[in-house]
């Protein structure tokens, strides 16, 4: 029994600190700043809500909402193909492959922003800013998102592809199927559920995503502000309320994460 | 007609060579080995899954040795029958159909076809984790049979079965071979299956195939180390 009790000892001290960071957000909001004490949740949710309409906050919630679509929607369309190429096929300097694709999640996330920012500085960077600006506008707040969170996304449907069994699509390309064929309507309905999950994984990583943002598209308001960088600028500006009001707003977005993952099945199972 | 003359394929480290043996148009052939002596890889070659490094494969008097799987013209029933979970019992016996570009009617009445040849009736609507393990087969079965290949592979199709199904699924393979006149190749480890079924048999020993007679089996399980084998059919 003192096995169990420390597991559950030392369960419940991380589960605990978790679920008292959230409950510290929320109780910050209904409690008076003024010191005067609990004045309720009517109060607590005007504070919640006051600061999510200035139109700075509201540009940032949009841009977010947007730029993590487009990149949970690109992660997919990479990691479809690159998990299933890593799934299925031998070649020369996979392992080199495979470790370059871990990069970005190893890589401290300010290194990711400022590698960015350098490539866009030599020649072929130079000559994609004249066409079409990237550094410190909007394309640069996905780019900085889809860098990383793409990598989660191919993790995640390269042990999809794994877990089905190769031998579906052979039968099928002996029943009449090309290779393309039998991936279209075999392996991808199959592999639906870690599409669900890939996808959701690269939103979340990208809504949480800051340091490259802030250092690859800058901070500027009414430009290239996304929620984690409202964090941040109200913080720096002493604003805790709005700050906080944009961290309960942010836990809510990703509640609903985990609710999708749950949905889609299986997150655990993974392998991230 | 099976003709496989001098087959050598590798399989990673694995690899069978100088194989040779010939199926009539219309026989039931059934090649026996134990486990892991290289009879899936030796079908998988036949199939188009594997590259073959040297000799011929010819189906049906065409040499199909370097063609793709899809245009061998063989239906093939894995060991692990590899039904598909998203599909239905219906898709499945209309795969081969909708990929071939049949005509919807055809491949509706072929479908029907097939669900009274396997007794599938009541089940088309079931996918495979609802199926049991006889069903499973017969599926399996039939989504190979169905595009009316003029080769059945079938790779040791009966060894997750229990043992009342399996003498079942024995009329059931043999009547339905009857029935389209597909040359089959099955490949098993079992005596028994190699007795209720071969018209040929063909035995997989240390690299090397021979061909024996059907009734040879009755004297050699006689033999001490075959009455072993048989132990784990």
């Amino acid at each position: 029994m003192p096995f169990l009790s420390g597991l559950i000892v030392i369960a419940s001290l991380y589960v605990g600190l978790i679920v008292a960071m959230i409950a510290a957000d929320a109780a910050y909001l209904v409690t008076d700043p003024t010191g005067k004490g609990d004045d309720g949740i009517v109060a607590g949710f005007g504070r919640l809500v006051r600061p999510l309409a200035k139109p700075e906050i509201r540009y940032a919630v949009k841009l977010s909402l947007i730029s993590c679509a487009i990149t949970a929607i690109l992660s997919v369309w990479v990691a479809v193909p690159l998990g299933y190429l890593m799934s299925r096929y031998e070649f020369r300097g996979k392992g080199i492959v495979d470790a370059v694709i871990d990069v970005p999640i190893v890589l401290p996330p300010l290194v990711v922003g400022l590698s960015l920012l350098i490539l866009f500085q030599t020649i072929p960077g130079r000559a994609i800013e004249r066409v079409f600006p990237v550094t410190y506008a909007i394309p640069a707040v996905i780019l900085a998102q889809f860098s990383v969170a793409c990598a989660f996304a191919v993790r995640t449907m390269r042990v999809t592809f794994d877990q089905i069994s190769p031998r579906r699509e052979q039968v099928a390309r002996t029943l009449g199927c090309t290779r393309g064929q039998a991936f279209w309507r075999v392996v991808l309905p199959e592999a639906r559920g870690g599409m669900v999950t890939a996808a959701t994984v690269a939103w979340a990583r990208a809504m949480g995503e800051f340091g490259p943002i802030l250092v690859f598209a800058g901070a500027t308001r009414m430009r290239t502000e996304v929620l984690s960088t409202t964090i941040f600028l109200e913080l720096s500006v002493g604003n805790l309320e709005a700050a906080v009001a944009v961290s309960l707003l942010m836990v809510l977005a990703a509640v609903l994460v985990l609710v999708v993952l749950r949905w889609a099945g299986g997150g655990q199972a993974r392998g991230w | 007609m099976i003709v496989v003359d001098g087959l050598s394929v590798q399989s990673g480290a694995f690899k069978v060579e100088g194989l040779s043996f010939t199926a009539n148009t219309g026989e039931y052939a059934v090649l026996m080995g134990r486990t892991g002596c290289g009879k899936t890889t030796l079908l998988e070659a036949v199939c188009g899954l594997k590259p073959v490094r040297g000799g011929r494969i010819r189906l049906l008097g065409r040499d199909v040795t370097h063609l793709p799987p899809a245009d061998r013209g063989v239906g093939y029933v894995p060991q692990d029958l590899a039904l598909f979970p998203t599909m239905t019992v219906r898709e499945h016996l209309g795969f081969a159909l909708d990929v071939r570009r049949w005509n919807p009617a055809e491949a509706a009445k072929r479908v029907d076809e097939l669900t009274e040849l396997l007794g599938l009736g009541g089940l088309l609507d079931r996918r495979p984790q609802g199926l049991s393990g006889g069903e499973a087969q017969r599926v399996a079965l039939g989504r190979a049979l169905a595009f009316r290949p003029g080769v059945l592979l079938l790779d040791e199709p009966l060894s997750a079965l229990d043992e009342d199904t399996r003498a079942g699924m024995y009329g059931l393979l043999r009547s339905v071979q009857r029935q389209t006149g597909v040359t089959t190749l099955h490949v098993t480890h079992s005596r028994a299956e190699a007795r209720s079924l071969a018209d040929r048999l063909f035995v997989f020993d240390k690299g090397t195939l021979r061909e024996s007679p059907p009734s040879s089996l009755q004297d050699e399980l006689l033999d001490a180390r075959g009455a072993r084998t048989d132990g784990s059919a």
